[in-house]
C-alpha cells in the first residue's frame, strides 16, 4: 500500500465499472444492428425528402443513445439531419 | 396461496443454487412447506449443497417419463420435515424437459407445498425457459460485478417479456470494505442501473465455503452474517418487513486499524 493511495478516497474503480456498464447496457437494451440503423436512416431520409431539401453533402448522424424517462433510463434514437430549405 | 418462485441470474457462478438452498431451508425453518427443484439438468448441484446427494433414487426425468410417482422423486430434508428436494437427472439434457411438463409439475406441487423454489441453470436457453415457465415470481441473483449486472439486465428483459413482472434482486457477495473504498459497485449503483426492487443483500462470507463443504446450508449455522441475510430474505418473501442488515464491521478503534493495516497483503 503506497502512501498516496491511503489518502486518496472514493476514487476507486467502481465509477469505471458503472460507466462501462451503462454503455454496455445501452447497446444490449437497444438491440439495434448497424444494418437496421442504416435502414432506418434511409427510410427517414426518404420521408423527409418529400417535404424538405436535405444537405446530403454533410454527414448524416444517427445514433442510439440513452435518455431519462419516467421508467428510468431508456434507449433513444437521435438524428441530426441538416436541412437546406423547405420545398 | 402457494407461490412458485424461480431463482435465476443469467450468469453462472453468482450463487443461485446457494441462494435456493438457503432460502428454501429458511422458509421451512419458519414453518412453511417448501420444495426446492433443481432446474439444472445435466449439472445438478442443489442436492450437494443440501447434503442430500446420497439419497437420490428417482429424479424429475423419472417422474416425467412415468418411471415413478411424484412422491417417490421427492427427497425429504435431513433436518426439516417440511422441506423437500426434487432433484433432476445428472446424465440427461435440458432439452429432455418441456415447458408444458414443468407447468404440469408446478401445478401438482402447489397442492402440497406453500413455496416452490425453482433453481434455474445459468444461461437463457431451454433450462431457463423450463425454470421460468410456471413461475409466479422471480428472484434475480446478482454479484456486484460488471458481467453479472449485464447478464442480470438481459434476464430481467426476458422475464418482463414473459409477463413475470414480480421480480426482485438479491445482491450477493457484497464486500463491504471494497464498496466503501469505491472499488466495487454498491447497492445503489446496481439498483439504479437495473431499475429493479431489492429483496436483500448477502455479504461475501467465507463461511459459505465451509457450509458448502459440509452440505449444510448456512442458515442452519447460527451467528453467520450471510445466514442472517438469507433468513431475512426468507422473511421478506413471506411478507414480513425486515430492515436491511448492517454490513459494517464493528469499529476496530485506532490500534485495531493500525494492526489491520499491517495484516494486509
Amino acid at each position: 500500500m503506497d502512501i498516496f493511495s491511503f489518502f486518496k478516497k472514493k476514487s476507486g474503480s467502481k465509477d469505471t465499472a458503472k460507466d462501462r456498464l451503462k454503455l454496455i447496457l445501452m447497446h444490449d437494451r437497444g438491440d439495434v444492428s448497424p444494418e437496421l440503423l442504416e435502414n432506418i436512416k434511409n427510410d427517414i431520409l426518404e420521408v423527409l425528402r418529400k417535404y424538405v431539401e436535405i444537405d446530403i453533402d454533410q454527414e448524416l448522424d444517427l445514433q442510439i443513445t440513452q435518455t431519462e424517462s419516467e421508467f428510468g433510463s431508456v434507449p433513444a434514437l437521435v438524428a441530426n439531419i441538416p436541412i437546406r430549405k423547405k420545398k | 396461496m402457494p407461490e412458485s418462485i424461480v431463482i435465476t441470474s443469467g450468469k453462472g457462478g453468482v450463487g443461485k443454487t446457494t441462494t435456493t438452498a438457503n432460502i428454501g431451508t429458511a422458509l421451512a425453518q419458519l414453518g412453511h412447506k417448501v420444495v426446492v427443484i433443481d432446474g439444472d439438468t445435466g449439472l445438478r448441484n442443489l442436492d450437494v449443497l443440501m447434503g442430500l446427494e446420497n439419497r437420490i433414487v428417482y429424479t424429475l426425468l423419472d417422474y416425467f417419463e412415468g418411471r415413478c410417482k411424484l412422491k417417490q422423486a421427492l427427497i425429504k430434508d435431513k433436518r426439516l420435515p417440511h422441506l423437500c428436494l426434487l432433484p433432476t437427472a445428472q446424465t440427461r439434457d435440458k432439452n429432455d424437459i418441456s415447458t408444458d411438463q414443468m407447468i404440469g409439475l408446478i401445478e401438482e406441487l402447489k397442492k402440497e407445498f406453500d413455496y416452490i423454489l425453482i433453481d434455474s441453470p445459468a444461461g437463457i436457453e431451454q433450462g431457463f425457459e423450463n425454470s421460468v415457465a410456471a413461475a409466479d415470481s422471480a428472484i434475480i441473483v446478482v454479484n456486484p460485478e460488471v458481467t453479472s449486472v449485464r447478464d442480470a439486465d438481459r434476464v430481467i428483459g426476458k422475464l418482463d417479456s414473459k409477463g413475470i413482472e414480480n421480480h426482485k434482486v438479491i445482491i450477493n457477495r457484497l464486500n463491504y470494505e471494497m464498496t466503501e473504498n469505491g472499488e466495487m459497485l454498491n447497492v445503489e449503483d446496481i439498483l439504479e442501473i437495473l431499475s429493479v426492487k431489492l429483496l436483500g443483500i448477502v455479504p461475501d462470507d467465507r463461511n459459505i465455503t465451509i457450509s458448502t463443504n459440509r452440505g449444510e446450508p448456512i442458515v442452519t449455522v447460527e451467528g453467520s452474517l450471510a445466514g442472517t441475510a438469507f433468513i431475512n430474505i426468507a422473511k421478506r418473501i413471506t411478507g414480513e418487513e425486515v430492515p436491511l442488515l448492517n454490513l459494517k464491521p464493528e469499529e476496530l478503534g485506532f490500534f485495531g486499524k493500525i494492526s489491520k493495516l499491517f495484516k494486509k497483503k
